[in-house]
């Protein structure tokens, strides 16, 4: 059951390439599942790229205030080309639906776009969630027209109210904010993605690139990670590393992957062996 | 901004916490255009409400008034 394979229904899917495998969010297309965050690199130089190296057209960005007389060329958006990347602005560091929703205004005035990344974090010390605050935060989002791409944790009750509110697509947490720590709970994640008719990003937790492999395998739509690319020692080669391990998952995926057994099953013949016959 | 200041009818608001002084009768489009605010890329709030860019050049700044002007930085 959870093996539903889209290469059955789907012929392009046999022969997947980043066109006829986009990933579609309501009416946006995105030729990479790979969503890449802008915090933490050494420097923009770096940054521009781990963004190359990781093959992503999507990449999120914050809202802060703004540094007053600050030098042409330290801002971001110098170094983030709108040509190639279109930009998902978050909402980290909100802690309540009210502070959520007037970032998420600002960032729309200021990037001129709908697209929204709801984040409303219950504390410091884990960053978990507020399921509450955050389903409070989207219905006002959704009602104010924005798409609401919705960072949650990976509860599946939670992702179907989320669902019902209206957002674009439900964002359940591998593991904590910035963790490391990966997949979790893929249980979790494969029911969340069997119940949704729109897309499920895993965001948050991961911290190599097999992570990006498990999650994909499990029929996601895409990742979303930031600190594994910023915090590796060779950032643009995690980068690359992160790229291949999220085509890998997903052909796996659309590949339908072998059921499980309990014992061992040869994979050559067992007729037909050779034997010396010695006198 | 040094010659806005000397202006003894000095307007004194708040951009960011900080505090400044402005012409009196000064539009938000002159207040972003001494402070040297990018083109594009930010969205100004003045006491709590969003300016949208068309009214840039409109809005009056008044004594008291407190900005905040946001941009994007690096984040996941």
């Amino acid at each position: 059951m959870a093996n539903v394979n889209p290469s059955a229904v789907d012929p392009a899917a046999k022969n997947p390439s980043a066109q006829t495998d986009a990933l579609r969010v309501g009416d946006l297309v995105f030729t990479s599942r790979l969503f890449v965050g802008t915090g933490k690199y050494k420097s923009f130089e770096q940054m521009v790229s781990a963004l190359d190296a990781s093959g992503t057209v999507c990449v999120t960005v914050a809202v802060r205030r703004a540094k007053l007389g600050a030098p042409k060329g330290e801002s971001l958006l110098d170094h983030i080309d709108r040509n190639r990347y279109s930009l998902l602005p978050n909402t980290a560091g909100c802690y309540t639906a009210d502070d959520a929703v007037r970032t998420a205004q600002l960032a729309r005035e200021a990037g001129l776009s709908e697209i929204i990344k709801l984040e409303v974090l219950g504390d410091e010390k884990t960053l978990l969630p507020d399921p509450l605050a955050t389903l409070e935060a989207a219905k006002i989002l959704v009602k104010d027209g924005f798409k609401v791409f919705v960072y949650t944790s990976d509860d599946p009750i939670l992702a179907r109210r989320l669902e019902d509110a209206g957002v674009a697509a439900v964002m359940p947490a591998g593991s904590p904010i910035g963790s490391g720590q990966g997949i979790l709970n893929p249980q979790n994640i494969r029911i969340i993605v069997e119940n949704a008719k729109i897309p499920v990003i895993v965001d948050a937790g991961v911290g190599t690139a097999s992570d990006v492999a498990i999650a994909m395998e499990l029929g996601i739509g895409g990742v979303l990670l930031n600190t594994a690319i910023a915090d590796a020692s060779d950032p643009i080669l995690m980068a690359r590393a992160m790229r291949l391990a999220c085509d890998s998952g997903r052909l796996a995926w659309l590949a339908g992957r072998m059921p499980k057994k309990a014992y061992g099953a040869a994979s050559s013949p067992k007729e037909g062996l050779s034997k010396i016959s010695k006198n | 901004m040094t010659d806005i200041e000397k202006n003894s009818g000095a307007a004194r608001i708040e951009i960011n916490g900080e505090p400044r002084h402005v012409a009196p009768g000064a539009t938000l489009a002159d207040v972003l255009k001494l402070i040297g605010a990018p083109k594009s890329g930010f969205a100004v709030e003045k006491n709590g409400d969003i300016v949208p860019k068309s009214r840039h050049a409109s809005e009056e700044i008044r004594e008291g008034d407190r900005l905040e002007i946001v941009t994007f930085v690096g984040g996941g």
